[in-house]
């Protein structure tokens, strides 16, 4: 059980880490799901955003609140105060850890469009909804939820947080992480699978299309506005003209009514829009790019294996050459015996040779796991994809409906309202 | 016997027999295709002429003519047919008399109505360039929409006109319902111009009244009110309905990139692509129910240009009451003048006297002569008070029965406007209720 030498390097020493076992799980998850959908054992709520302020900056921080049954966990609740940085920090954990597994994409740092000060009540709301899916997700997936640090993260007080954050792979370690990484991303994968390819296309295409749907979505929401903004200043004419008027005065301030409560419902259904589709668009357009960087990184670990099988063709081919005339004169300088020179370079080279089998078996395995990894989360992302944005479409059509239904409700009562007046008018001229 | 019956009746009978205001109009109507008893009919039972006819104005067509020399010009044309209703009620299948009139001469018609009837609020004709107009609505007079909503407009002044009480039995009018040619000569040779040019003077002229009627000046006041209303009601309305029409239309984008999503998608692809196809119907929908409120928008139209004819009756007013204020402050001053001779007192400033004071003291002739010269002027003064008191009670009189009738017109027309607008709104919200259901099945399929 060799938990360092690879980068899925943090796991639970309670877990079994052999990948074989890894991929077994990944299968049994998979009829898993179908079964016991009310046996969740673990709930999480985000709320309760509290500015602080210091000298250096101001930040805000929010109560995540957990209540779980599960035995990795001391006690079966939590309070603690998180902010946006610590949830970036756990993000990254977990990344680190899981390179091929899909995680769930944070609110962005920052919105440029449109937004006027950092912390405004909407975007504050906006961000805590996000945060709350994010820790959701993690919770949900049969991997992730069962990492370390994200216990702490739910259940540490904030100086214990700090001082494990401060753990975990050194400076050097990362960085030579990071500098084989590069290197695998400039070599490029040669052979990759056609399977991640055809993902990769769907992918692209993909993000394409949730970039356009969330600036669509922008842009009805900026039309809307506009709409409100004329309707604000043509209803009041109805209540001006009635003041000159006497018969018609009745029916012009109905006008005027029913044109403001039309007012009041579209603001209404613009909310919904603007909170509950456009960031469900929003995320997708985030996930789109956490899946271009899960296959880059599977690339990545593909292109190290490759590397080190062209590096053991390159060594045995080596082994295996005639010895050459400029080799030998070159040991003959140095004082060597021919003959012993070589036996020598072959034994170095067969030691040589005899490591990287080594590693590459190691690779291989490291290569099928992240494969596997990968194709279950992939089949369990679209799931949830499929589920997420058909609810985000089903509730704006059912907004939308709702809209109409009762702005056609306010046309009526005005309807009904010219009729009573008719029979008020008829029977006073009866009367009379 | 019978024939010359007719004729003699249709002579008698010229509509114009029975109007007061006219007594220099010489109409000759060379054709009648009625049977004078028609008019023998309406002045008994006094009904209007819309009782006895159908009026429509059919089409629209567009002609090219020489305007100048080397100057062509494009311009419309609308057919104007007429029908008498007890015809048509009776089941008969009559052929309607047809005629083409154009805008201009439609213009010509109501200027004659305006200068013949100053008593009554005159139908306004359908503008004659698009005005409050929103970015798609084309403003080009040439535009079949707008043809087509000057037709309703033409048709629509038409039947006013042939449904009120006075106007009705005009035979100008009648000449213009049915005589295409020689109807420009019978209109000028009326010699309404001329009136027609002092009218204006008169109208945009500014001038002290000292006792106008109370009601007519708070018409006035509220014809000022109403125009001004209503034009910032329809600037508003168009606004309104230009970011509709861009909400609307860019649901249309959603039907796009469904379509484009659906070709990668295997369980969602069918729900998608229906959904798009219900966001594509959604965003061509706009088109309908904002022509539709164009119509709402003519009607409070029409009553922009109403509020200028109710302005000018109330001005009419005002112009007759000055005109009798001041033959009468004239009269006054002439009786004082001669009153002042008479006793040999000298209040009143007149050159005569001013002469009489420099070259010394005229003879008994002379102011015999200047007595006699006044008596005469008083006489004629008090003629001209006497008439100008009728005019102006007249027109008082008259011009507020017809303010009456407007006004309750007024009231009905906007509230079956007000009406009219309830229901296309819920129309609209009806077809939305549909679109969103439906995309809601197509999304449930996702």
């Amino acid at each position: 059980m060799d938990t360092t030498n690879t980068d899925g390097g943090s796991f639970n020493a309670s877990m079994q880490t052999s990948p074989g076992s890894m991929i077994n799980q990944y299968k049994f998850d998979e009829e898993d799901e179908e079964q016991e959908p009310g046996a969740k054992d673990i709930f999480i709520t985000v709320d309760d955003p509290e500015s602080h302020v210091t000298t250096i900056e101001t930040f805000i921080t929010y109560r995540v609140l957990t209540k779980t049954t599960r035995g990795e966990f001391d006690s079966s609740e939590y309070e603690v105060r998180r902010r946006y940085q610590d949830f970036l920090w756990l993000r990254g954990r977990l990344e680190e850890a899981h390179p091929t597994l899909i995680v769930h994409p944070l609110p962005e740092k920052f919105v440029m469009k449109g937004m006027v000060e950092r912390f405004n009540d909407d975007f504050i709301e906006t961000r805590r909804r996000a945060l709350h899916r994010f820790l959701d997700r993690v919770a949900d997936h049969p991997i992730l939820s069962c990492n370390e640090d994200f216990r702490v993260f739910l259940s540490a007080q904030a100086w214990e947080l700090t001082s494990h954050k401060k753990q975990g792979p050194g400076f050097l370690t990362r960085m030579g992480e990071t500098v084989r990484a590069v290197a695998a991303s400039v070599r490029g994968v040669k052979n990759r699978p056609e399977e991640f390819n055809s993902i990769q296309e769907y992918v692209e295409a993909f993000s394409q299309k949730m970039t356009s749907l969330d600036r669509i979505t922008q842009r009805i929401t900026k039309e809307e506005k506009e709409y409100l903004e004329e309707l604000k200043e043509y209803a009041p004419t109805y209540t001006l003209w009635s003041g000159s008027e006497e018969e018609l005065a009745e029916p012009l301030k109905g006008m005027a009514n029913s044109l403001d409560r039309c007012y009041q419902e579209t603001e209404e259904q613009g909310r919904q829009l603007s909170d509950c589709l456009a960031p469900a668009l929003h995320e997708y357009v985030l996930c789109s790019e956490t899946l271009k960087a899960v296959l880059r990184r599977r690339d990545n670990i593909q292109a190290e294996l490759e590397a080190k099988n062209e590096a053991l063709a390159t060594k045995r081919a080596d082994r295996d050459a005639e010895p050459r005339e400029r080799g030998v004169v070159w040991q003959s300088l140095l004082g060597k015996n021919p003959e012993e020179a070589r036996q020598l370079k072959q034994q170095r080279l067969a030691g040589e040779i005899d490591e990287l089998k080594e590693e590459i078996d190691k690779m291989e395995d490291r290569v099928e796991w992240a494969n596997n990894a990968l194709k279950g989360d992939w089949g369990r992302w679209q799931r949830s994809m499929r589920s997420d944005l058909k609810e985000a479409f089903l509730s704006t059509a059912q907004k939308n409906v709702d809209y109409y239904e009762k702005c056609l409700a306010v046309w009526e009562s005005f309807l009904l309202s010219m009729r009573a007046e008719v029979s008020e008018v008829d029977q006073r001229a009866g009367d009379s | 016997m019978a024939d010359a019956e007719r004729e003699d009746a249709a002579e008698t009978d010229t509509p114009n027999a029975s109007d007061t205001q006219e007594k220099n109009t010489n109409i000759t109507i060379q054709r009648i295709s009625f049977n004078a008893q028609f008019w023998k009919q309406m002045a008994e039972d006094g009904s209007t002429l819309l009782k006895r006819m159908e009026i429509t104005v059919a089409e629209a067509e567009k002609r090219t003519g020489k305007k100048a020399v080397n100057m062509q010009e494009t311009y419309t044309v609308y057919l104007l047919e007429t029908r008498p209703s007890a015809a048509v009620n009776e089941g008969q299948s009559v052929a309607p008399d047809a005629l083409w009139r154009r805008y201009s001469e439609f213009e010509l018609l109501r200027n004659y109505l305006l200068v013949t009837y100053p008593f009554i609020v005159v139908p306004p004709l359908p503008e004659k360039r698009a005005e409050f107009v929103w970015h798609k609505l084309s403003a080009d007079n040439m535009d079949p929409d707008f043809v087509e909503r000057r037709r309703v407009g033409l048709e629509n002044f038409l039947l006013r006109v042939a449904s009120h009480p006075v106007m009705s039995s005009d035979g100008i009018f009648y000449h213009f319902l049915t005589q295409e040619r020689g109807w420009k000569e019978v209109v000028y040779e009326t010699g309404f111009q001329a009136k027609a040019e002092s009218r204006l003077r008169a109208l945009n002229a500014t001038f002290r009244v000292k006792n106008p009627d109370k009601r007519f000046m708070e018409m006035k006041h509220y014809s000022d009110e109403l125009q001004s209303i209503t034009s910032q009601l329809l600037r508003a309305r168009a606004r309104v309905a230009d970011r509709l029409y861009g909400v609307y239309k860019v649901h249309g984008n959603y039907g796009r990139v469904f379509s484009e999503w659906s070709a990668i998608e295997k369980e969602m692809g069918d729900g998608l692509q229906s959904a798009g196809h219900h966001m594509d119907a959604y965003a061509a929908s706009i088109d309908d129910i904002l022509e539709e409120e164009e119509h709402y928008a003519d009607q409070i139209k029409e009553y922009l240009f109403f509020s200028e004819a109710l302005r000018a009756v109330c001005r009419k007013h005002e112009l007759s009451q000055y005109e009798l204020e001041t033959e009468s402050l004239d009269l006054a001053s002439k009786k004082q003048q001669r009153d002042e001779l008479a006793t040999g007192t000298m209040r009143t400033f007149s050159f005569k006297g001013m002469t009489t004071k420099l070259f010394g003291q005229e003879t008994a002739d002379q102011r015999e002569a200047r007595l006699k010269l006044l008596e005469e002027q008083i006489v004629e003064g008090e003629e001209t008070v006497r008439e100008k008191t009728t005019e102006c009670e007249e027109h008082v009189c008259s011009g507020w029965v017809d303010i009456q009738r407007f006004k309750e017109q007024k009231d009905r027309d906007l509230r079956e406007a007000f009406i009219n607008y309830a229901f296309m709104q819920m129309s609209m919200c009806r077809k939305g209720i549909q679109m969103w259901t439906n995309a809601k099945e197509c999304f449930s399929k996702m």
